[in-house]
């Protein structure tokens, strides 16, 4: 995290080389905004590493690559007459064998990083905690989410709230088209597919609101989408569970009927949930027309 | 008439309105002007029947400048919605019709900009540097031409009469499919690309078969220019993956035509297959693309810098690693679909590998600079403009090949901002080059050099400032295809980002404008020697434009760069007797073939079946027909040959 009068003198530097996506990337840690280079949990943080080593590492060859470019065209310029001209030389196994080692070392280098930050990160894999994990499921519909609470048999539209410190366990699935599943301070994103359940696991470290939206195309709604994550510490969640349970409709057939009619919601909770439901949408999702939820 | 009625015609909307009026007033104030003018059978004899390689791969060009200009208007148009529709604003352009403009966009300067682009340059310069008269099969390479002018025809149609698809530029199902997708658009876009798919296929096969059965006499593999390789490896890319694209969107049509379920969500259909299918494809496409781009640096830097290429062997090498693995590499399109982490770090890695030859080329490109002599004419500004904006978009491309990376910018601006800088900075620039470079030898005059310089200055510029900022917007968690966004701090990029969209409309004018110069001054720019340059490779050294047959006698190749080394051995006398030679006879058959292409492709998208019958049996019969006509050829005799020699070696040779 640099200073002011740093983020100045590096703002200066990068304006005058014209690295636009450098300087955002000093804006982003001045304004503490959004994005995936200013992360909340250690999924986030990890992967923010590696963008930035993987990079750091590719620097090393391509920022030569281009200063040399530009060199040689300069020195080597038809009006240079100081510059050695030899029409004929166009092979030296020396060059040829280093030409192939750097970029062979580098990527020896990158796939070690990818082989072993693939299966550390891996989104179904369960994070390492003491705490118990909070099991959400997630529907994207035509255009805006659902989020079930299935062990507090809660749900919510277009918001999501998540206890900080708390390892969560999303189980996610789409009722009609497929959409990707993304908080950008949080880390992974994933495709919710309808017909299909993937996995996520993610965890809010420091308390907070975060942007949440679809990064897969899915219509004409689409860039409405988006939803708020609510990081909160775990009294205020117990709290919010709570206020949850007390008010707002239920959510039965008849009101995941009225929700999955195609539009964009507005944010809603609902007091309580069909422990099934879930499962019913990964059943029937985007059939033309959907079951109905057998009435219980 | 199946589906078709007036309301096929947005006339209640005023800018598709605008748009078709443009297109419609502008088609026919050109055919207007041909027939005042009585260009018509000119046209028909000299070009449309032409079978000519040098004819058919000028109007490639044309077709991908003319689509390059609409592909540009997407564009220009996007950039502007999302300069102001920030906060709460909606913009100027409904989800509706900016979807359709985005999809349509990646579609035309894919398919419709790039490909003919490359393409027309493969036609026009592989003979030529092959030192043979023609491809292999010059009808063929006709029907494959104006099957592709048939589906960027199709695709402005949707312009005028319905409506294009909203569903992205590689239409991903379930969303393409007709529950979620029941309007014309994606008809649209299926039958043009299946029509112009076809086109290709065969333009890929005409290309392998030329590359490895035509070649001047002493011509062996390991003579060939780099150009002709990888023409060659684009070439077998064509051949090896279009049919499944073919097959991808055959499956596709049939759900949405006969109610199969091959990627529905009922039925037992598994979207899923498609994006494995389309990526099976679109992967090897990139080298399509990149790899021709690639060969036209390598040239112009070895002809620009005065020297041989260095490490030709490695070129050829790396290219032929590039082409297999090319085809090993599709799941990185989707890391985050969830296949598993050692699924994710083998494509991950496979990716990374394809950056071991590509490096190798760059460097390659570098130590063919290194202790040359640059004589900085547009293309070698292209290439080295290429060079180091490469060098970004390839660093950026690997950084995603990392599944964790990826799973934070996979579909954001940054991806967005990854492949336009691979595409732009390599394809386009590769295209623009090889446009410059080998124009005088297409018409005998060179293009405006300052008009060019601008052309490139603005959009070297104009691309940095249009993409940079779509980096950093990435990194800031923006997804690509918004049509408005909430969060307002993003603004700022979104207006530079358009400012450097029109930066690059002024280089696109300096293109245009340079062409209009050149064409009234051509009699000043007139290059009679036939090798403006001081080239290396054969088409430098036949006249320019070149005659019908290329070369009036094959050339004797022994070596790489065999013009250069026959240019310093001096002149060779003449023959004393020319051999006759024959030369295709020109055809209708490509054209017509292609009109009922035309219209069987319309009829089938607006479900009129009668007419979808007429066409396809028609188009049947056209190519048998020309199939049967007897005479294919016209002979030119010694003597006709020795005069034309005569004539070209006086202005060649001075006294």
């Amino acid at each position: 995290m640099c200073s002011l009068r740093h983020i100045n003198y590096c703002r200066r530097v990068l304006r005058s080389t014209g690295f636009a996506a450098l300087i955002a990337i000093c804006r982003v840690d001045a304004s503490r905004g959004a994005g995936v280079l200013d992360p909340q949990g250690p999924i986030a943080g990890a992967e923010r590493l590696i963008l930035l080593n993987a990079t750091a590492i590719m620097l090393v060859v391509v920022v030569p690559v281009i200063v040399l470019t530009l060199a040689f065209a300069w020195w080597y310029r038809a009006s240079n007459k100081r510059a050695t001209y030899s029409p004929d030389w166009s092979y030296s196994g020396h060059i040829e064998l280093v030409v192939w080692s750097i970029p062979a070392m580098v990527v020896i280098l990158l796939a070690a990083v990818a082989w072993t930050s693939s299966h550390e990160l891996d989104p179904p894999r369960k994070l390492k905690s003491d705490v118990k994990p909070v099991r959400i499921e997630v529907v994207s519909l035509d255009w805006k989410w659902l989020f079930i609470y299935p062990d507090q048999e809660v749900a919510a539209v277009n918001e999501l709230v998540v206890p900080i410190g708390t390892p969560v366990e999303f189980m996610l699935t789409s009722a009609t088209v497929m959409n990707a599943f993304f908080v950008p301070q949080l880390g992974s994103q994933i495709y919710t597919m309808p017909g299909m359940t993937t996995r996520l696991n993610l965890m809010a470290d420091t308390a907070g609101d975060f942007p949440g939206l679809s990064s897969n195309f899915s219509g004409d709604g689409f860039s409405d989408m988006r939803f708020v994550v609510h990081a909160v510490s775990e009294a205020e969640f117990a709290s919010w569970l709570a206020r949850t349970h007390g008010t707002g409709p239920l959510l039965n057939a008849k009101a995941y009927a009225q929700l999955a009619r195609t539009g964009n919601a507005a944010l809603q909770t609902y007091r309580s949930v069909d422990p099934m439901l879930f499962e019913h949408i990964v059943q029937t999702s985007a059939q033309p027309l959907a079951a109905p939820l057998p009435e219980d | 008439m199946g589906k078709l009625s007036w309301s096929a015609i947005p006339f209640d909307q005023p800018i598709p309105m605008a748009a078709s009026l443009l297109i419609t007033v502008g088609v026919f104030a050109v055919l207007g002007l041909v027939t005042w003018k009585g260009w018509w059978p000119y046209l028909w004899r000299e070009w449309l029947t032409s079978v000519d390689h040098k004819r058919i791969g000028v109007m490639y060009v044309l077709l991908a400048l003319v689509l390059l200009l609409r592909g540009f208007i997407d564009a220009i148009m996007m950039r502007s919605q999302l300069a102001i529709a920030a906060g709460g604003a909606q913009g100027y352009l409904p989800p509706e019709h900016y979807d359709q403009i985005f999809s349509a966009h990646g579609t035309i300067m894919i398919f419709f900009m790039a490909m003919p682009f490359l393409v027309g340059l493969m036609n026009f310069v592989v003979p030529l540097q092959l030192g043979v008269r023609d491809v292999a099969f010059p009808v063929l390479n006709a029907i494959s031409f104006w099957l592709t002018a048939s589906g960027a025809l199709l695709v402005n149609v949707s312009l005028v009469v319905g409506e294009f698809a909203r569903t992205g530029w590689l239409a991903y199902p379930p969303l393409s499919e007709l529950q979620f997708s029941p309007g014309v658009g994606v008809d649209y876009y299926l039958w043009s690309l299946e029509i112009s798919g076809i086109g290709t296929l065969l333009a890929g096969i005409n290309m392998v078969t030329t590359i490895l059965k035509l070649r001047a006499p002493g011509m062996t593999y390991m003579r060939m220019p780099v150009f002709c390789w990888t023409s060659l490896c684009s070439s077998m890319l064509i051949v090896a993956a279009f049919p499944v694209l073919t097959a991808t969107f055959g499956m596709l049509l049939l759900d949405r035509y006969a109610g199969m379920h091959f990627f529905t969500n009922d039925g037992g259909g598994n979207f899923m297959m498609y994006i494995n299918l389309i990526w099976i494809w679109g992967h090897p496409e990139v080298y399509i693309l990149a790899l021709p781009a690639f060969g036209i640096f390598s040239e112009v830097i070895a002809t620009f810098a005065g020297k041989q290429l260095f490490g030709y062997r490695s070129m050829v090498l790396a290219t032929l690693a590039i082409c297999v693995l090319s085809f090993m590499v599709w799941l990185h399109h989707f890391f985050t679909m969830g296949a598993g982490a050692d699924v994710n770090a083998v494509f991950g890695i496979m990716s990374m590998i394809i950056a071991i030859p590509t490096g190798v080329k760059l460097f390659n490109w570098l130590f063919t600079l290194y202790q040359g002599r640059i004589r900085f004419e547009v293309p070698v500004l292209w290439a080295i403009g290429f060079m180091v904006t490469f060098a970004i978009g390839g660093m950026t491309g690997v950084l995603q090949a990392v599944p964790p990376a990826d799973f934070v910018l996979h579909n954001s601006l940054f991806l967005v901002a990854h492949f336009h800088n691979v595409i732009i900075g390599a394809v386009l620039f590769g295209a623009m080059a090889g446009y410059y470079y080998w124009f005088p030898k297409a018409f005998g005059f060179t293009l405006d050099r300052r008009l060019g310089m601008v052309s490139f200055w603005c959009w070297l510029v104009g691309f940095y400032l249009a993409f940079m900022p779509l980096y950093a917007l990435g990194l800031l968690g923006m997804t690509r295809r918004m049509q408005h966004y909430a969060d307002v701090t993003w603004q700022p990029y979104l207006i530079v980002a358009e400012a450097g969209a029109v930066v690059i409309l002024c280089g696109i004018a300096a293109t245009i404008a340079q062409l209009v110069v050149s064409i009234r001054t051509r009699e000043q720019r007139r290059d009679a020697t036939g090798d403006p340059w001081n080239g290396r490779t054969l088409e430098w050294s036949t006249t320019s434009p070149p005659p019908s047959y290329n070369f009036a006698v094959l050339p004797q190749v022994d070596s790489l760069d065999a013009f250069w080394v026959m240019k310093q051995r001096g002149p060779v006398a003449p023959p004393e007797h020319y051999q006759s030679i024959e030369v295709p006879r020109n055809s209708p058959n490509g054209f017509v073939t292609a009109f009922f292409a035309v219209v069987t492709g319309f009829a089938l998208i607006w479900h009129i079946w009668w007419m979808a019958i007429v066409g396809l049996a028609c188009a049947v019969l056209t190519l048998l027909v020309f199939g049967w006509v007897e005479r294919h050829e016209d002979e030119i005799s010694g003597e006709q040959l020795a005069d034309a020699e005569r004539a070209r070696l006086r202005v060649v040779t001075p006294p």
